[in-house]
This record gives C-alpha cells, structure tokens and sequence, in this order.
C-alpha cells in the first residue's frame, strides 16, 4: 500500500541551496507538501515510493545527530536508497579536496546530495561541480534552509498563519545559520522579526536584513508571538563573546520571567541541541508553550517534502 | 565645636564653587538630614529652621567633595599597603568624599562576590565612600573579559585592568561592543608594554644623564591611537585612565571632534610635577605612567582649561619602604595622593595658571557625571558631601602626619599653601583641620 501527496507542488529548481531566492508561493507549496507528510509520518505505514530507485546521499562534514537522522528518515520513508557518509570517515579527513570528493561522487550517479559543511558557500561550490541535485543541510553561518522551512511549518501549524506575527530570533545571531535562513523566510512570507542579542553576538549590517533590533530580553520579546532561541556553543561563552554562562543565562537566558515580557499566548522554539540552563531554562523548554519536540517531527516531513519536491523536477522523473 | 549630625547646618558668608552649575558666589549653603537644601546668596541666620547649627565660613569656599578616580587600596590582600579605614583617613584629610578604588588586588575584583566584599568591607570600615572599578578582563590577563553585566549590577562603577594594558585589539573591541549594552564605562592605561620594555622614566636627555631606561612617549600615544578607533568602530563608552604628554592631547581632541563617548583623566602627579622633579633617584618620584617634560606638564594643565582633560585622580598608590628604598631602576612605581591631590593642585591655582572651579570639577564634577555617582555638586537634593577649604593657610607635608600607611609621597617636605579645613560625608563632619 502507497500514500501519494494530493499536491503536487514541483520545485522548479535543481538544488536547495539556500531560502534566498525561494519566493513566497514556493515557501508556502513545500509547507503545504510537508503538511501532507506529517500525517502520513503518523501513520503506521510510512512509505511511499516516490523516490524508488533514486540514491540520496547525505554527506556530513560536521557531526550532526537530528538533522542527519531526520534526512536519512525522509530519504527512506520516501522510499530512496540512502547512505550516510560522514566527515571522520570522509575523504576529507585524508587531505582530498572538496572539489575532488565532489568528481569521486558524481561518478557514482546519485540523484541527490544532502550536505552539511562548516564552511559557508561549501555547498553551492560542490553543487556546481555535480549532476544531482543539492540540498544544503547547514553551510556554515551562512543558510540551513530546511530548518527555516520546518521552523514555518511549526509556526504555521500553531498559529495559523505566519504573515503578520512577531517572531524574535534571540541569541547567537552573529554564527546562526539558522537565524539567516529565517529572518529571510519569515520576511518572505510577511511575519515581523526581531533579533534579539548582546551586541557581541549580533553580525554587522543585521539591521538591514529587515529586522528590529534589540539588545535586551524584555524589549526584544515585548509583544513577540514567537520566541526563537538559538544554541550558544561553548567556545564562545567563556569571555570571548560573552563572559559567562550565568552572566548570559541571567540576561539572555529564556527563563519563565523573560518569557513573560512575551504575548501570554507566545510560542518556544529552539532548533537544538538545546544547552539548558545556557540559553534555556528546563522549566522554559519542556512547559506548555514549548514547540521545541514538534519542530523535530516537522523536520522530518518537510525534508520529505523538499526531497519529494525536488525529485519531481529531477530528469526522467 | 562639635556638630550634632542631626541638626541642619548652615555655612555663612563662604565662596560657594559648584561646577556642576558653573557658580562661584559669596553665599550661605543650608544643609539638613544629610542633604544639601540650597545654597545661594542670603539665606542667613533668619532664613534656617531652628536648631542650626551656623558655620562661619568667611574667607574660605566651600565645595563638593572630591571623587577621586583612581586610588590602589590594598584589600583585598595588600592590607599593609593601605587598607580602606586608612585610606579614607587619608581622603578626609585631603578632601576626598568618594575614592573610586581599583581592582588589581589579591584577588582580583573581578567577579561579583568580591565587589560584594569590598562594598560590605568599606561600609563597614571606611568613613568615606568607597566604589570599585572591576577587572575588564578575568585575572587582569587581557584575554576574556569579565561578567560585565551582573559585576555592574553588584556595584562596580567602571571597567579597567588597572595599571595594566589590554595589549590584544580583538578583546578590546568585543569589551567595548559588550559593555555598550549595558552602558558600562571603560577606563584603561594607555600603555604598550612592548615599548615600556625596561624603562623607568620619561626616555629624555636627562633620562639618558641618570643613565636610566626611558620610555617613549609613543608608548602612551600608539595605545591611545588604537583605542580611539577601537572605540570609533563601537560606539563604546571609553576614558583613557591616564595621559600624560602633549602628542595624546592631540589624539584626544581628535576623537572628542569626532564626537566619541571618549573622555581621559591625568593625575596630580602629572599636572604638577615633571621628569626634573626626580632630582638624584627620588624613587617617590617613580610612577608609571612616567613623569614628562615640563612641556608636556604645561600641555596637560591647558587642556585641563579646555576640558580636553576631563579629570584629575590622584593614582594614589601605597608602597612601603620595602619597595621604594631601592635603585630607581628597581623600586616600584606609585606614589600616594589623596590627602595631597587637591593641596598640590592649589598650586596651579595661585600661581595663575588654573581657575579653582576648574581644578574642583575635574576632581568632583567630572568623575561623578562620568561614573554616575550623585555627588559632585551642591545642588539642592544632592548628598551633603562637601569640603571647606581655607586657599591661603600655609603649611608643609610631613610624611608622619599623613594618615596613609605608606609615606611615598612625591611632595615629601614641600611647603603648600591652601588645604581643606573641614570635610563633610553625607552631612557628618568626618575631618577638621585642627
């Protein structure tokens, strides 16, 4: 037995390389694709066959449990077969080049490359350099756009509507590839967005990406319907950036008293791994408001979505 | 006479010198429950509550007490060296109402239980008030900075390595970028170690004569030069925490025209005193940063003028004979300055080249405004911290009578005219000139 999506939705590009450049109407036909998935991931039978016969391979230069985990899930359930190769086992580690690895590959045909890179644009280089069609799975600081996408599709689901809300992205801004895929995605699709970080913290030039900016908790989360936190690495919180893990918990830290300068109805996200009681309070992460489990299962389906979407556009589909 | 604290005092006839409101009149100043309640020409006997008290302060002026910007105490762990019940004998003595102390003790105040303890130990000890600078960086190391914000919430009122310089660019830059947020002030020694070296004094001919190691000029200028493009690039809030020659003057006034938050302090030591003060190795006259020519002295005291220089600390630094009865080249920098700093810059009040209301702002006005402290001033409401002082009576610095532990003083025997008569904490009268 096969479920096929009712839509049917083509993404009429050969790679997903970033958000930038996606339009509103593609943004809103992968949610609605990943809609689709997330009752059928609910189901007891998973699978469908869209994918049959393709090879997807996700290629991880820097360790990654979920985001490698969720792809690996959506190839197979898709019904593609997926091999993982990653960064200690690669290549790489022996002294090949990226451009190298990318000619290595290409010679196997695969359909679709999944990457993630800690260098920003090490996607779109291999991309240029292949067949199959790319997905960036996080390069760098630069985008991670399926987190963005499933970022959307939680937001969506709980509020109704993403046009309109006042999202604030908090925390470390100025490494977050996730904050640029979804201060980019959000503008897109017409919510209000706020950063929110220690001046340490925040990229140069951020206030001309469309946001507002705020330097502290209670005025960055003032009326915000969507609280996004980001993960703070701890190379970063010991004096280099910010001085201390209880200096930046006690002013940056989303506890039960900073989320209450937030709408009473507001929502928490965070794309993991969490650091508790770094940029989160337990109490915080795992109350009622926390969307930080369903963003998880989001993930899932709109990787799904964006493999799905993608491989109707791939040749001989 | 002794003073009831609770009766309302009031001090006739004196010159009153408010800088903050730029007044320099013959009046009567009304103080009450610990506050200033006006002062202004007229008030007189008729016009106070029953029960005041009435000083006759003909002949002298009255002034907000001092705050001064830069003092070393010893405690934490240096408490032979001056411990905060002996450093506030010292500021009593020499007009001194708010010591701004520094953070280069054992250990360092560099995390909030220890400003915590020297606030509890000072209220506790101390008859002046007393607020820390904390560390910038973690162990004065210049490598990470401190807890800037929960450090500035536990009372710490500016940020500074003390007598050492931040030597990497990128810790300095974040420092400022983070401190901007919560408005915190940083106050740093504009001195490239690298150049320092080995020096001792003021690389100069008569350096070379003493056949002493000198230090360039430069050493102060190319850090200041850094900091100011530090601070352009920022926005952050920025005090070079000592200048001493007239090539900084001009690095100075070319950020203040530009419009950055960049202010700067010289001592007393600096605007008094020059490099031929050293005489034959007077190691009291070892401080760092060095002494400078008397080019540079003059260069100081006109920008202090024209507020190029916004204030004027003591650097007071205890060392005891142990350090200081040594080779120049081997005693340790520092001399003492509280009970000293405003007698000595009485001098460049008498002998013209300084106005007194410019002098008492550098050393009350402007440190509080900069720091954020209520004194300062003598505006109703303010704090009733303020010192009388007799301009002319003459008198000679003799080591054994300074309340300091340590007797380094650079004006060792030197005959002065002017000094405070009476000093006044939070309406108390905490020091009278007998």
């Amino acid at each position: 037995m096969t479920i096929a999506p009712k839509s049917t939705f083509v993404l009429n590009h050969r790679n997903l390389l970033g958000i930038e450049g996606l339009s509103a109407a593609e943004i809103s036909g992968l949610l609605d694709l990943g809609e689709e998935f997330v009752e059928l991931n609910r189901k007891i039978e998973k699978k469908t066959t869209s994918l049959r016969g393709r090879t997807q391979i996700n290629m991880f230069f820097e360790v990654s449990t979920r985001t490698q985990a969720s792809f690996e899930l959506a190839g197979k359930r898709l019904g593609a077969d997926v091999m993982n190769m990653s960064a200690s086992s690669s290549s790489m580690r022996k002294g090949e080049t990226l451009i190298d690895t990318a000619i290595t590959l290409n010679a196997m045909h695969p359909d679709i490359l999944v990457v993630r890179h800690h260098a920003s644009g090490a996607v779109e280089l291999l991309a240029s350099k292949l067949d199959c069609s790319v997905i960036n799975a996080g390069d760098g600081a630069h985008e991670h756009p399926t987190q963005a996408l499933l970022d959307a599709l939680t937001i969506r689901r709980n509020k109704g509507r993403i046009e309109g809300l006042l999202v604030a992205i908090c925390g470390d801004i100025l490494h977050s590839r996730v904050a640029r895929s979804n201060i980019i995605l959000l503008n897109q699709m017409g919510a209000r967005v706020r950063v929110v970080a220690p001046s340490t913290l925040l990229p140069p030039g951020i206030e001309r990406f469309g946001v507002e900016v705020a330097r502290d908790m209670r005025e960055g989360l003032n009326g915000a319907d969507i609280v996004m936190m980001l993960r703070l690495q701890r190379e970063r919180m010991n004096g280099s950036f910010v001085p201390s893990v209880s200096e930046y918990f006690h002013y940056w830290g989303l506890d039960e008293k900073k989320l209450a300068y937030a709408k009473p109805d507001a929502l928490v996200m965070h794309p993991g791994p969490m650091n508790r009681g770094v940029e989160i309070d337990s109490i915080v992460a795992d109350g009622a408001q926390s969307l930080i489990r369903e963003q998880v299962e989001m993930g899932v389906a709109i990787r799904m979505a964006v493999l799905e979407a993608l491989s109707r556009n791939l040749p001989n589909a | 006479m002794m003073l009831s604290d609770r009766r309302p005092i009031l001090f006739a006839n004196a010159r009153i010198v408010d800088p903050s409101r730029d007044l320099d009149i013959v009046g009567d100043l009304l103080i009450a429950d610990g506050v200033i309640r006006e002062a202004k020409k007229g008030i007189g006997a008729a016009g106070v509550p029953e029960g005041t008290d009435v000083i006759d302060c003909r002949n002298k002026v009255i002034a907000p007490g001092l705050v001064d910007m830069r003092a070393f105490i010893g405690e934490p762990g240096a408490g032979h060296r001056e411990t905060f019940a002996s450093a506030s004998q010292a500021a009593a003595a020499g007009g001194v109402t708010t010591i701004i102390c520094q953070p280069d003790t054992s250990p360092v105040i560099d995390d909030p239980a220890t400003v915590d303890f020297v606030l509890r130990r000072a209220r506790d000890t101390a008859i002046v008030h007393v607020h820390p600078m904390a560390a910038l960086t973690k162990g004065l190391e210049g490598k990470e900075m401190t807890e800037i914000g929960l450090l500035k919430a536990a009372g710490a009122v500016a940020f500074t390595d003390g007598d050492k310089s931040v030597t990497n660019a990128q810790v300095m830059r974040r420092a400022l970028t983070y401190a901007r947020d919560f408005d915190a002030l940083i106050v740093h020694q504009t001195e490239d170690p690298d150049l320092i070296g080995d020096g001792v004094m003021n690389e100069s001919e008569f350096a070379t004569r003493l056949g002493l190691l000198g230090i360039p000029k430069a050493a102060e200028t190319v850090m200041l030069e850094r900091d100011i493009r530090m601070v352009a690039l920022t926005s952050g809030r920025y005090h070079a925490a000592s200048i001493t020659c007239a090539e900084s003057l001009q690095v100075l006034g070319r950020a203040k025209h530009a419009g950055l938050k960049v202010t700067a302090s010289a001592s007393i030591n600096h605007i008094t005193l020059n490099e031929n003060d050293i005489g034959p190795y007077r190691t009291f006259l070892k401080v760092s940063p060095p002494l400078r020519a008397e080019d540079d002295r003059k260069a100081l005291v006109e920008a202090l003028r024209k507020g190029l220089i916004d204030v004027v600390m003591s650097d007071h630094n205890p060392q005891d004979v142990e350090t200081k009865r040594l080779p120049f080249d081997e005693a340790a920098p520092g001399a003492i300055g509280l009970e000293t700093m405003l007698t000595a810059g009485l001098r460049l009040v008498h002998n013209g080249e300084l106005e007194l209301i410019t002098l008492l702002r550098a050393m009350s006005t402007r440190p509080a405004e900069l720091l954020g402290l209520p004194g300062g001033t003598l505006k109703s409401g303010a704090p009733a911290d303020l010192i009388v002082i007799d301009l002319d009576v003459p008198w000679i610095v003799d080591p054994n009578e300074l309340k300091s532990k340590c007797k380094n003083t650079p004006f060792d025997e030197a005959r002065m005219t002017g000094r405070v008569v009476r000093t006044i904490v939070a309406g108390r009268t905490i020091y009278e000139y007998a």
